[in-house]
């Protein structure tokens, strides 16, 4: 981040990390996560899921700052973000992007629990 | 109250809202960039950060694309008749005193077909959470024209676009007696959450009208373009007022929408003028309903 002048608690304040978590088969591709990302994390993917819709893929995992409002905003509950420790931060700004936003679970996982 | 311990634990690969919502019928009926996903999603999170018992909470819901909120969240709920959604809540208010009980519908349930209901619920000052979710038609059936389509709206039924008034709805509720009135869009989803668990604290009849976009009706049949356009439309339209005039908050077609909390006061409930009133007329005769459950506890 560029700043104009150094801020007075540049020590102090601890930008948060966030990891950025798609469930691909609930997406309906409706870009709210897309378009109101602050940070630009996430772009529509080219791939389909089941139902024949783009699901968004994380291009910048690095930079979430674990705001939620992908989570907040998304109608279908298909999009969440994780806080993660800065020494993870920098693992997950190294891994590649696929990696980062790849389903963590598996569909049959969640139908078994619910 | 309950300690937050009830609240089920969610598991760091869940969704935060997992357990508010009822994830096999995942994923819902709601078209792509209908907002009905989010106004759900920060009524869970609201109810996550109030530490209410979820036994005690429930939704009741009518019919129509909102109507479905009731078989959607994780809690008790009703999925009534066509516009029937506040006097099913308020008999469930009524026996069971102790719940909390929040109206979930739209705009065509509750104040087209139910609208009688709705002003005399507001009327009556009854312990009721509405949660007004407004698409500006009849969603579900078809595209219909509803009481609140504004003027020169082009709706499947007025396809040469409408003349008939729309309701002004926080107007509506304010005048009829509510004793808390706010609007937001499903763009505003700090302040809508916000408002949810102020409202959940709150006794007496609330009223939160929420405007979501309808891409599949009321966008195409306008040629609005998408549900994402509609939202980039909230963000340049939507005007923060707290406090304004209700006579003043009416929307016309694709002009500016005034959102915020008109209306918050304390007004002696229902039930509570009820009680006084027995009390006062019955004396030691008068048995009140326990605070914690009515015969239909036993």
């Amino acid at each position: 981040m560029k700043y104009w002048r150094k801020p007075l608690d540049f020590g102090d304040v601890k930008v948060p990390h966030g990891e950025v978590r798609i469930l691909v088969e609930r997406c309906k591709g409706c870009g709210f996560c897309v378009e109101y990302c602050p940070k630009d994390v996430l772009v529509m993917s080219e791939e389909f899921n089941k139902k024949g819709y783009h699901p968004p893929k994380v291009v910048k995992a690095g930079e979430c700052v674990n705001c939620n409002l992908c989570e907040m905003i998304c109608p279908d509950f298909a999009i969440f973000s994780v806080a993660v420790s800065d020494g993870d931060a920098a693992g997950a700004a190294g891994s590649s992007p696929e990696a980062a936003g790849a389903d963590p679970r598996p569909p049959e996982r969640e139908l078994r629990r619910a | 109250m309950s300690t937050p311990a009830e609240h089920p634990e969610v598991l760091p690969e869940e969704h935060p809202v997992a357990p508010y919502i009822r994830t096999d019928r995942m994923p819902h009926i709601w078209c792509p960039t209908c907002g009905i996903g989010t106004v759900v999603k920060c009524f869970a999170t609201a109810l996550a950060e109030s530490g209410l018992d979820l036994n005690k909470v429930s939704v009741v819901s009518g019919i129509g694309c909102t109507g479905r909120v009731a078989g959607y969240m994780k809690l008790d709920g009703f999925h009534t008749t066509h516009g029937r959604a506040i006097p099913f809540a308020t008999g469930l208010k009524l026996g069971r005193p102790e719940l909390l009980v929040t109206v979930f519908s739209g705009d065509g349930d509750l104040v087209g077909i139910g609208g009688n209901h709705f002003i005399h619920a507001a009327r009556r000052n009854m312990d009721l959470l509405v949660i007004l979710v407004n698409n500006f038609i009849y969603g579900m059936t078809g595209g219909q024209n509803a009481a609140t389509t504004p003027l020169t709206a082009k709706t499947s039924t007025m396809p040469y676009g409408n003349f008939e008034r729309a309701f002004n709805l926080p107007q509506l509720a304010a005048s009829c007696g509510a004793t808390y009135v706010a609007r937001w869009t499903c763009l505003h989803i700090r302040r809508l959450t916000k408002a949810f668990g102020e409202a959940l604290k709150r006794r007496g009849f609330r009223f939160i009208e929420v405007i979501t976009p309808c891409a599949t009706l009321y966008a195409r049949l306008n040629k609005l373009g998408s549900g994402l356009d509609l939202m980039r439309f909230y963000h340049d339209n939507a005007e923060i007022r707290h406090g304004a005039d209700t006579r003043e908050v009416g929307i016309a077609f694709q002009d500016r929408i005034v959102c915020g909390k008109f209306v918050d006061e304390e007004q002696p409930s229902f039930l509570e003028m009820m009680h006084e009133h027995y009390r006062k007329t019955l004396g030691s005769k008068y048995v009140p309903t326990p605070p914690e459950g009515g015969w239909l506890h036993e």
